[in-house]
């Protein structure tokens, strides 16, 4: 029962992301996050600890939130890849991220991708969180500024201006 | 961070992925161990056999012996399954794969490997320092730095096994199908392993070919395929505990799981089990010996609580955790009285 091992040298898949099919070249050991980042310029998603310690890889795998940088890109054929490049309707930014402005959501903004991407997962599981429901949903999530305080209240406006919506 | 370079493949049974496996083709599942091991360069494979691939091994199933939890069930998976949240035996199991890491690992995350994680001592997890659970001649943890280590069994490992799922599954008496070569016991494919069997503390006659020291029975040509939940006596609760040193996203400084069965309003049989403490989930035969047959009052709460704790041998930076056991036990006792 010999089994057909590909690698370790580069080899082809096909990531779907955001929609798109991208037919990239690599090898086996790359995880999905070097990958969006160095051979699909989608840099939304970061590099934090490379350990899944801190989340600002997050990105959404088949609807569910997942850190990138654990995550071999060779795992995700045949799988949906969101990432916060493909949150935008037109010319309109997500209600999380119009939320998180209004609200002061971030100091230096670098772990913000990864968190945006927590929320927006959260309210599409459930649309009207309670606080304690919106701290536990974004608890992979780290911000070494500190704006937890307005990234739960971002997060609170957001899901009021979804449903207002009526997403 | 780059790791070494490695082959992929599919598998499209277990039969076939058992097969391949040896000492330089590892298993990988949800990975959020694994990878993290592999960009340290801790472990360095030559071949990932990608277990996602083999239909049926995720999912939980009624069979005569009890549930069968696929090895490749994911935590967020299996906490949110109906007939978990609906049975109060397996509230435990419940408890503790919601306090379990974050939203994402719970996503990604499987039961199999969640019981097969290797220590998250600092000094294992170091690629400069030659600590003995890797190999190496000795225990950095012993006379170091030692605030998050065991009470209890340590040396020469004194790391603390990481998992909450595995505390409560073994406060629920539960055991793992193992699947390997047909030569060692493997009856129709299968070796059925009890938790308290599966976990070994430390021992210098048990090594891989690596010289790592492992956590478990498992060999590196065997795989987890199942976790079997054993059917428990009518009217059985268990409850888990967990203590963080900050509210979420963090390992247990100790955490306790309690399954209890009544015979009237005294205790007919309970396991008691103990996390965060020793190099495997902790079982406190002493607790269970003091609850038998009395009730769960306060008084039968904490000559339990004292027993457990009797034995613990705490190391220099860490005495803390002998009362913040005892504290969690009470805690999961007073969510069942």
């Amino acid at each position: 029962m010999t089994m057909p091992f590909r690698g370790p040298a580069a080899v082809p898949l096909v990531l779907h992301v955001n929609g798109e099919d991208f037919h990239v070249f690599v090898e086996p050991r790359r995880t999905l996050l070097s990958v969006l980042r160095e051979e699909l310029g989608l840099t939304g998603a970061k590099l934090g600890c490379g350990h899944g310690q801190c989340g600002a890889c997050t990105v959404i795998l088949d609807g569910e939130t997942a850190y990138a940088c654990l995550t071999l890109a060779i795992d995700c054929e045949d799988r949906e890849i969101r990432t916060i490049e493909g949150l935008m309707r037109g010319d309109s930014l997500h209600p999380v991220q119009e939320a998180l402005i209004a609200h002061d959501g971030y100091q230096c903004g670098f772990c913000t991708p990864g968190q945006v991407m927590s929320a927006v997962s959260l309210l599409e599981h459930n649309p009207r969180p309670t606080d304690d429901e919106i701290r536990e949903g974004m608890a992979g999530n780290v911000c070494r500024c500190g704006a937890y305080p307005n990234i739960i209240a971002s997060v609170a406006a957001a899901a009021e201006l979804m449903a207002a919506e009526g997403d | 961070m780059a790791m070494h370079p490695f082959a992929y493949a599919n598998a499209n049974s277990l039969e076939e992925a058992a097969a391949n496996l040896d000492g330089e083709t590892r298993p990988l599942a949800g990975g959020t161990d694994l990878v993290a091991l592999m960009k340290d360069g801790l472990v360095a494979p030559k071949r990932l056999v990608n277990l996602k691939t083999v239909p049926g091994l995720a999912g939980v199933v009624a069979h005569a012996d009890g549930l069968h939890i696929g090895a490749l069930t994911t935590l967020s998976n299996l906490a949110s399954n109906p007939e978990l949240q609906e049975r109060r035996d397996l509230a435990a199991l419940v408890e503790a794969l919601e306090e379990s890491a974050t939203p994402q690992l719970r996503h990604t995350a499987t039961i199999g490997g969640n019981l097969l994680q290797w220590p998250r001592c600092w000094y294992f997890r170091n690629p400069q320092v030659p600590c003995w659970r890797k190999g190496g001649r000795r225990c950095f943890a012993f006379q170091g730095e030692n605030k998050y280590h065991t009470i209890f069994g340590g040396g020469p490992c004194f790391a603390p096994h990481p998992s909450d799922p595995s505390v409560a599954l073994m406060a629920l008496d539960a055991s793992v199908l193992v699947v390997g070569p047909q030569d060692r016991d493997h009856r129709n494919g299968f070796r059925v392993v009890p938790l308290a069997e599966f976990f070994v503390l430390p021992r210098r006659d048990h090594e891989w070919a690596d010289g790592y020291h492992p956590v478990t029975l498992l060999e590196t040509d065997e795989i987890v395929a199942a976790v079997v939940v054993p059917q428990a006596a009518d009217g059985a609760r268990s409850a888990f505990v967990k203590v963080m040193e900050r509210g979420a996203w963090d390992f247990a400084l100790v955490s306790a799981a309690v399954s209890l069965t009544m015979d009237g309003n005294r205790v007919a049989a309970s396991r008691v089990v103990l996390g965060g403490v020793a190099p495997i989930p902790w079982r406190a035969n002493q607790a269970e010996a003091a609850l038998r047959g009395e009730r769960v009052s306060e008084d039968g709460v904490a000559r339990a609580v004292r027993a457990a704790v009797a034995d613990a041998r705490p190391l220099g930076h860490n005495e803390y955790k002998v009362a913040l056991a005892k504290q969690a036990l009470a805690q999961a006792f007073r969510a069942l009285a």
